[in-house]
């Protein structure tokens, strides 16, 4: 069998954080990502969702090597990336494009949508001079931008145009590999829609594989092939899309997918949901055990106080994992 | 109930080399006290920059505004000079902006920026600030408050420093909050935590909510009425479920019928609104959605509907309301 597209086996990403004082050592370690395995393949997509904090972005950010990752191994094409120089990379860096969150933060504001679209195509010599811009207007219409504002700045776009900008951006170089990280959610539901559409149709054509961090779960569900849930920097659940959806089996799970708010105010406003009770556990301090117990509704049912003293292992069987102490 | 906020006749162009951008054109709305009014339409049609025109923050040059009145109770903010806004902002009138990156400054800490607030607005000791800024930040959900003071901006994850934003909209208890996609970077359970934080200051304290937001989950939801918003313009409002049951305009049907399920079959194309949205700077001269309407007659691109009520207590801008209204059941 050959080796998957994408294969990432314990990553860990931890923070130093606070200051260090005259007498004594007041840093702490963030744990924002603390062993994370997955395998993606060509043409796939894989779904990160879970709470916020609880390092999806940290994740994605690693496998990219923004910043190095802590431990663990990120392999591209059996590719070892974990342990290449900056000028290694470049090759890769056109491979994997990644799709940021805060689309203002990652565009440069004094570039116009010309500059930011075809200045990756001159640094890894795509296109010939001429033929740059046209495939940048190209790609504007693409994701539903007018080619004319192709002279404009950053600024003087709304959120949800920037997000295209950037969505246009990581297309320019034809990635392998698209780290998505929440790339519809400042879209209004029809352009949504439109990106979505437009993502599976690249995807079919040029069989390219997407990680896709998303709060969206309508959206996770309709794109993904699989979905991973994490929970504080792990994995709790991994599953084949309709068995996440239609049999959710690791407890925070079940409470995110109840909290999904209905679009329809008559339903939404008289559906059952799991609230969550119990403060929102900190990286600096994780709970012991099972980091979900604190707010778990079922760690009552497991006896001996198991869930407070021992982690569980995300166990696999019948192609899909689940980390809890519960039969 | 009184009218917390009250938006006569708001337009904001932006006159920029590429053409003058209508960006929002002649809207007028109103919030009661302790009121949510949801504001929803497609991505660049104006919803941001009418808030930020309420709050006196569009920038100019290039943009122009200009409005009959900006009422914030029996005070018109469209009179005001900056130093008189600036004492408004943040204490009587706060916003979540959505771009949370632009609006946190990335050199001083989260607990620096939360404080000054308090220092300013409500002149507390800095002992103090730090307290009420610690107790914020755990109410929006933060782990670790304290500790967490001392974080820069971008050693928060997306949905911390949205709710960063959130925490030092709500500290000083404004009489009109507006939030601008308040939880896109949150999960659905942070996100209805911090719903219920909102619900909870309203009750308390009478808060006017102006929710913008592209879920319409989140809106059927939390809102008492709706404003949709179409290249500029206000399209439709009404109350929360006529809206929903049976909306007035193309744009909110073609709107509706493009939220994703979570039932039903995956993995096939979604719906969307066929065509583009249209250049603001060359607007048509009717109505802005007819080249992308199913129902689109001639008079429709002849002038720009004007803003009828169809139903009771209902507004559409539509030449087809009326019709509209009776197939939906609302009139
Ligand atoms: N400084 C500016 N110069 C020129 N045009 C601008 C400027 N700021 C905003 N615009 C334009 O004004 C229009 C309205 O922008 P606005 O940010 O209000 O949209 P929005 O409804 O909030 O969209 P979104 O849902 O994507 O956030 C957009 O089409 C945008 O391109
Ligand atoms: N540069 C950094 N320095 C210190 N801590 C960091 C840094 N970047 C991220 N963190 C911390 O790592 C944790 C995970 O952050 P991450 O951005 O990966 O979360 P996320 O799952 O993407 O959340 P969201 O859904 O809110 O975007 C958070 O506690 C965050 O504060
Ligand atoms: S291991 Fe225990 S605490 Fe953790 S999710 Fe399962 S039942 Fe709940
Ligand atoms: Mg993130
Ligand atoms: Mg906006």
């Amino acid at each position: 069998m050959s080796a998957p597209l994408l294969r990432v086996r314990d990553l860990t990403k931890h923070f130093p954080i606070g200051k260090r004082g005259m007498f004594s050592d007041h840093r702490k370690i963030l744990r924002a990502v603390d062993g994370v395995s997955f395998d993606l393949e060509r043409g796939q997509t894989l779904g990160v969702v879970g709470e916020s904090g609880c390092g999806k972005s940290t994740t994605a950010r690693a496998i990219i090597g923004l910043h190095p990752a802590t431990s663990g191994s990120v392999q591209l094409d059996g590719v070892e990336l974990t342990s290449l120089s900056r000028s290694e990379w470049l090759p890769y860096r056109r491979r994997i494009q990644m799709i940021f969150q805060d689309p203002y933060a990652s565009l440069d504001p004094r570039q116009t949508v010309s500059s930011i679209l075809t200045e990756p195509l001159a640094i890894h010599k795509l296109a010939k001079p001429k033929e740059r811009k046209l495939r940048a207007m190209a790609l504007l219409d693409a994701v539903g931008l007018n080619p004319r504002h192709i002279d404009r700045y950053p600024h003087e776009f709304s959120g949800g145009q920037r997000q295209r900008i950037g969505i246009a951006r990581a297309l320019a170089l034809e990635p392998e590999l698209l780290l998505l990280d929440e790339p519809v959610s400042a879209l209004d539901v029809s352009i949504q829609a439109q990106i979505v559409n437009l993502l599976g149709e690249l995807q079919e054509r040029f069989n390219l594989a997407y990680l896709f961090i998303a709060h969206d779960l309508a959206v996770v569900r309709h794109l993904c092939d699989e979905v991973c849930v994490m929970y504080l920097g792990r994995v709790v659940e991994q599953a084949p899309r309709d068995e996440l959806f239609e049999s959710p089996q690791h407890p925070y799970t079940k409470a995110l997918l109840s909290a999904v708010p209905h679009p329809n105010p008559h339903i939404e406003r008289t559906r059952e949901r799991i609230v969550l009770t119990g403060d929102v556990p900190s990286p600096l301090d994780p709970p012991s055990g099972c980091t979900f117990h604190p707010r778990c509704a079922h760690a009552s049912e497991v006896p001996d106080d198991r869930c407070a003293r021992e982690c569980p292992a995300l166990v696999t069987s019948e192609g899909r994992s689940a980390a809890c102490h519960l039969p | 109930m009184a009218k917390a906020l009250d938006v006569r006749d708001l337009s904001v162009r932006f006159d920029t080399q590429h053409g003058n951008v209508q960006a929002v054109d002649h809207v007028s709305f109103s919030i009661e006290e302790g009121e949510t009014l949801g504001l929803v339409g497609e991505s660049g049609s104006g919803k941001s920059v009418s808030s930020l025109a309420i709050m006196g923050l569009v920038p100019s040059p290039p943009g122009v505004v200009e409005a009959g009145g900006i009422m914030l109770g029996d005070r018109d903010l469209n009179t005001f000079n900056a130093e008189a806004l600036r004492r408004v902002r943040g204490k009587e009138v706060a916003m979540v902006f959505q771009d949370p990156m632009t609006s946190l400054n990335p050199l001083l800490t989260v607990g620096r920026q939360l404080t000054e607030v308090l220092e300013i607005h409500e002149g507390l000791s800095q002992a103090e600030a730090f307290k009420r800024a610690a107790h914020g930040l755990g109410d929006v959900g933060i782990p670790a408050p304290e500790e967490r003071l001392n974080s820069y901006p971008h050693e928060l994850s997306g949905g911390m420093r949205q709710r960063v934003m959130i925490a030092m909209a709500l500290l000083c208890n404004p009489k009109v909050l507006i939030a601008d996609e308040p939880t896109t970077a949150l999960d659905v359970t942070i996100q209805a935590q911090i719903l219920e934080l909102m619900k909870g200051l309203q009750e308390r304290h009478g808060t006017a909510i102006l929710l913008i937001t592209h879920d319409l989950g989140v809106v059927a939801g939390m809102s008492d009425r709706v404003n949709v918003m179409y290249a500029g313009r206000l399209v439709e409002s009404a109350s929360t479920a006529p809206l929903f049951d049976a909306p007035c305009h193309p744009y909110t049907i073609g709107l509706l019928g493009s939220v994703p399920d979570l039932t039903g079959p995956a993995g096939d194309d979604l719906y969307s609104i066929p065509g583009q949205p249209p250049d603001l700077a060359e607007l048509p001269a009717g109505c802005a959605f007819a080249p992308r309407c199913s129902r689109a007659a001639d008079a429709c691109s002849e002038a720009v509907p004007a803003t009828i009520e169809p139903a009771p207590g209902r507004l559409s801008a539509c030449l087809e309301a009326e019709a509209l209204a009776k197939e939906g059941g609302a009139g």
